[in-house]
């Protein structure tokens, strides 16, 4: 993966996790390798049963320990001249490192906020929490700009308690609160789901704004490719726990090369073009206990060969900075 | 016709049984049950009950002719223990019968009309809620004869209220579920609703609820027998107790295993009862079968 | 052509607060809708905004407060007994949670053979089968026999929802309210099913109302259609569903539009958004006086917007709007 070493942030490598289950163990990521630039935004996209939600999880190290495994890999940390391995960090360390290096803001945050305390008493339990050593007065100078960064009034929010704000404003707040250790790179899992329109704007504006103004690394991750569109700056599509394309926003868009991509971009409706009819993939995802052999896609692929049902192809580059994971592209036509 | 009728019984019965199987709670819990089952059903003729006093060989320990040893008066424990199986059984299964069929029809009607006859039957189960079953018992008892039936009946009767009101509110809770909307929109009959969106539902529920009033019940039988509240009708496990106990057979080591068999069976049946249901709920919830 | 379903001056009211409360929250309200055999009506708007109770009205389930709701020109809740059974099998609902719409201790046959036989349109256990198997067969699910005696955990999101579409084909509805029945289905299988009910409209002259948020899906299935926007209880926009997407009228309407990402980076990129004078997302215990949109619209008048609620208008043939700037 061509990104610049000097630029990169983040590097996944090789990494795979795994879900114990009573019928047997189910592959959630297999063999990612993802580098992350800095300053970029990252959307993951995939349907449910990805593994999208579960590596950007597995980069904080956040999956229960008795249900899911990192059966391989290295999430990598670069800075300057220093690499940490996430996923051999533990303990106290491990929680130094989380929100002051990589923060989250999970699906369904809004509903994360403690209902009995107030707003700036949650925003300091926080700070406290990762022993930032900074005064009393810092902090809440802090907490203050960082609402009015999401475009949140603090005076009103910092003494009110969660009930008394909308989905949107708690969002904001969960974003804010993400922000409060001055993390390198957030990682948002579906940030907009369950807000209407004109709030996800909102939100999406909020997020524009604040990337350009601390210079931060976004991965996003989320279903929704239309966000991706208007957010994007490389996209990484995920199938069936692995990435099959990843590339800028234009070429993902504009010239897919993988058949689930173009598939996925065939199947949802616009507003704007005279598309006549969408189409469903035909069959569904695959069963990631017992999952095919050769590509986890092939039951699905118009354009199957041979060699698809027998072996896995690896991402490879089709054009600068965009890779595809498919056979097919041997010949350098688009599926 | 009735030859294919009876072979698809057979083998739905079958099927029963192997999802029973299927958990070792249930297994288990079946086994158990079933030789407390024997013992009530073919134990008298087995092993009939050891009238003859024979001071001689009074608190025996355990033998191959006395496996449990013998009482005060050298009357042999098992057959005690064997011929006492019945009418606990006989009288935990009606009264937990009327209570679970009482309480399942007053939820179930409560949940389902809603006001005015909702609040008047769950005003009545709180009312109930506040008599004291157990001295109203021992008060009746000193009134009237109270045979074995009567008193099964009358636990039954008293102890629906506490289920009635578990059972209305798994109901109330089921009734805003998407599925019976649209059994509605389907317009598929109260009677349908009921019996075959409902209790099926409802089934997990009242069999947990049935294996736990027949515990119930049965500790209060036990329990009213022990006390002496109730006269003896009939040689049981309650009356053992109470024989072993007023006898002072806590305080002499031979003697423990008399007094130590009827309150053993009792755990026994119990723990058989509780494991079971927990083997039914794979019969009555298809999510739990693999 | 007379309307196969009509909504006149619909309302609806809940009490807030407990049995003693004297405080009313209209979840709709003056609500004019109206259909004809073989068409489409799309219902959008967000959460809260009156949908579900409005389609839950139309199909009976809920009783208006005011107004009335009129089947082939008949108010339902006037209707003899026999009447109302007839409309109760034309008129069927389609839920929006898969997962939740079927009993899950029954199977596949036994959900759908309930219809079937309740309304005596099979009569043995022979001819249920064979008509499910058909029913299966139009949604898709083949072979059916595979499916035919599962029990819904057993089953796909997609394939449940599937299931409850044959279920409501078991009476054969002349209209079916859907709502939101693609919202929680994987986006690569939402076309499919959508593409099964258009199907159903083309055999067998089914009519549809569909309730969504989503614009998107609300655009390519009431496509030649019409289509109506909903506002926290109210109706602010309705007309054919070409001419509403792409030349809204309504202050609301095109904040909506202008909001909306599209799968296209250029498209939108390049939307110009719209900016509303407040981001506070208002509450239905607390609509604002007047025009429900006013403390946001960028086009507010004061004296004018938030003083009376305007009125659904007809401002050109089959476009109709509630909006003072359009009111002459």
């Amino acid at each position: 993966m061509k990104v610049s070493r000097l630029t990169q942030i983040l590097s996944i490598r090789g990494l795979s996790v795994e879900y114990l289950t009573p019928r047997g163990n189910l592959k959630a990521v297999r063999n990612v390798n993802l580098d992350v630039e800095k300053g970029e935004t990252l959307f993951l996209v995939g349907e449910s049963g990805a593994g999208k939600s579960t590596l950007g999880l597995t980069i904080l190290k956040l999956l229960p320990e008795r249900a899911a495994r990192i059966i391989s890999g290295k999430v990598l940390f670069l800075e300057g001249e220093r690499n940490l391995d996430v996923t051999e960090l533990k303990g106290e360390g491990l929680r130094r490192f989380r929100w002051k290096n990589i923060s989250m803001v999970f699906q369904g945050a809004m509903n994360s906020l403690n209902p009995i305390m107030r707003i700036r008493d949650q925003l300091y339990d926080v700070i406290q929490a990762h022993g930032m050593k900074i005064s009393k007065k810092e902090a809440y100078e802090r907490m203050k700009s960082l609402l009015d960064m999401v475009k949140l009034e603090s005076d009103r929010i910092l003494g009110s308690y969660p009930h008394q704000l909308s989905g949107g404003m708690r969002q904001r707040v969960m974003i804010a609160m993400s922000l409060l250790l001055d993390p390198k790179i957030i990682i948002l899992d579906e940030p907009t789901t369950a807000l209407d329109v004109l709030t996800q704007k909102n939100i999406m504006n909020v997020l524009k704004e604040i990337k350009s103004r601390l210079n931060l690394t976004m991965i996003f991750i989320t279903h929704d490719l239309s966000l991706a569109a208007e957010m994007a700056d490389r996209i990484a599509i995920m199938y069936a726990g692995t990435i099959v394309e990843i590339g800028e926003v234009n070429q993902i868009f504009y010239h897919p090369r993988h058949p689930y991509t173009a598939a996925l971009l065939k199947s949802v409706p616009r507003l704007s073009s005279e598309i006549e009819s969408i189409e469903s993939i035909p069959g569904s995802p695959p069963d990631m206990i017992n999952p095919p052999k050769g590509c986890k896609f092939h039951p699905r692929c118009p354009y199957k060969h041979e060699i698809c049902m027998l072996e896995e192809p690896l991402l490879k580059e089709v054009e600068k900075n965009h890779y595809t994971a498919c056979w097919m592209d041997n010949d350098g036509k688009s599926p | 016709m009735s030859r294919t009728t009876f072979k698809s019984q057979l083998s739905k019965t079958i099927d029963l049984f192997k999802l029973i199987f299927s958990s070792k709670s249930g297994t288990v819990g079946l086994m158990i049950l079933l030789v407390y089952i024997l013992m009530a059903a073919f134990g008298s003729i087995i092993r009939p009950l050891d009238t003859m006093p024979r001071p001689y060989q009074m608190y025996l320990p355990p033998s191959l002719e006395h496996p449990l040893g013998t009482d005060d008066q050298g009357r042999d424990t098992l057959s005690y223990i064997v011929n006492g199986a019945f009418s606990v059984l006989y009288i935990s299964f009606v009264a937990s019968l009327l209570s679970v069929g009482i309480a399942a029809l007053i939820g179930c009607v409560s949940g389902f009309k809603g006001g005015k006859i909702d609040s008047t039957l769950m005003y009545l189960a709180d009312v109930m809620l506040n008599i004291p079953q157990f001295p109203l018992m021992a008060v009746l008892s000193g009134i009237m004869r109270l045979t074995d039936l009567f008193l099964a009946m009358l636990m039954g009767v008293l102890s629906w209220p506490s289920l009635a009101k578990a059972i209305r509110s798994q109901v109330l809770s089921l009734k805003e579920r998407d599925f019976i909307e649209a059994a509605r929109m389907l317009d598929l009959g109260t009677r349908h609703i009921i019996f075959s969106e409902f209790m099926p539902n409802l089934m997990p529920y009242i069999a947990v609820s049935f294996a736990l009033a027949m515990t119930y019940s049965i500790y209060n039988y036990v329990g009213l027998v022990f006390l002496g509240l109730v006269p003896f009708t009939a040689q049981n496990w309650g009356v053992m107790i109470n024989h072993a106990w007023v006898l002072g057979g806590i305080y002499n080591r031979d003697s423990l295993l008399w007094i130590i068999s009827p309150i053993a069976a009792i755990i026994g049946l119990e723990i058989g009862i509780i494991m079971f249901s927990r083997g039914l709920e794979a019969v009555f919830n298809p999510r739990l079968r693999t | 052509m007379e309307n196969l379903l009509e909504l006149r001056d619909v309302s609806k009211a809940y009490r807030v607060g407990g049995l003693l409360s004297r405080i009313f929250v209209n979840a709709i309200e003056d609500i004019q809708l109206e259909l004809k055999a073989g068409e489409i009506l799309s219902l959008v708007g967000e959460s809260g905004c009156g949908k579900t109770t409005t389609g839950k009205v139309a199909v009976g389930l809920i009783k208006p407060t005011r107004g009335k709701v009129l089947y082939k020109g008949k108010d339902i809740w006037s209707m003899k007994k026999h009447e109302f059974k007839d409309y109760r099998k034309d008129v069927q609902m389609i839920h929006q949670d898969p997962y939740s719409s079927l009993n899950p201790v029954l199977t596949v046959y036994q959900i759908l053979s309930s219809p079937l036989f309740r309304h005596s349109i099979v009569q043995n256990k022979e001819q249920a089968i064979s008509k499910i198997e058909e029913l299966l067969e139009l949604v898709d699910l083949t072979p059916p026999e595979q499916y035919i005696s599962k029990y819904p955990h057993q089953l796909s999101g997609g394939e449940r929802q599937r299931v409850v579409i044959a279920r409501t084909l078991t009476l054969n509805p002349k209209l079916i309210v859907a709502d939101e029945p693609v919202s929680m289905i994987d986006v690569s299988l939402r076309a499919s099913i959508l593409n099964i009910l258009l199907d159903l409209k083309e055999k067998f002259g089914v009519s549809y109302i569909y309730i969504t948020h989503d614009l998107l899906t609300a655009k390519y299935f009431s496509k030649d259609y019409r289509l109506a926007i909903m506002y926290l209880g109210g109706i602010v926009e309705m007309g054919r569903t070409d001419k509403t997407i792409m030349d809204p009228i309504h202050p609301y309407t095109k904040a909506l539009l202008s909001a909306l990402p599209e799968p296209d980076p250029k498209v939108t990129r390049s939307k110009k958004t719209m900016q509303l004078r407040s981001l506070d997302v208002p509450s239905l215990l607390r609509v604002p006086e007047g025009c429900r949109f006013h403390p946001r619209c960028p086009f507010f008048k004061e004296g004018v917007c938030d003083k009376e609620r305007p009125r659904l208008v007809e401002v050109e043939k089959d476009r109709f709007v509630a909006c003072f700037l359009y009111e002459s």
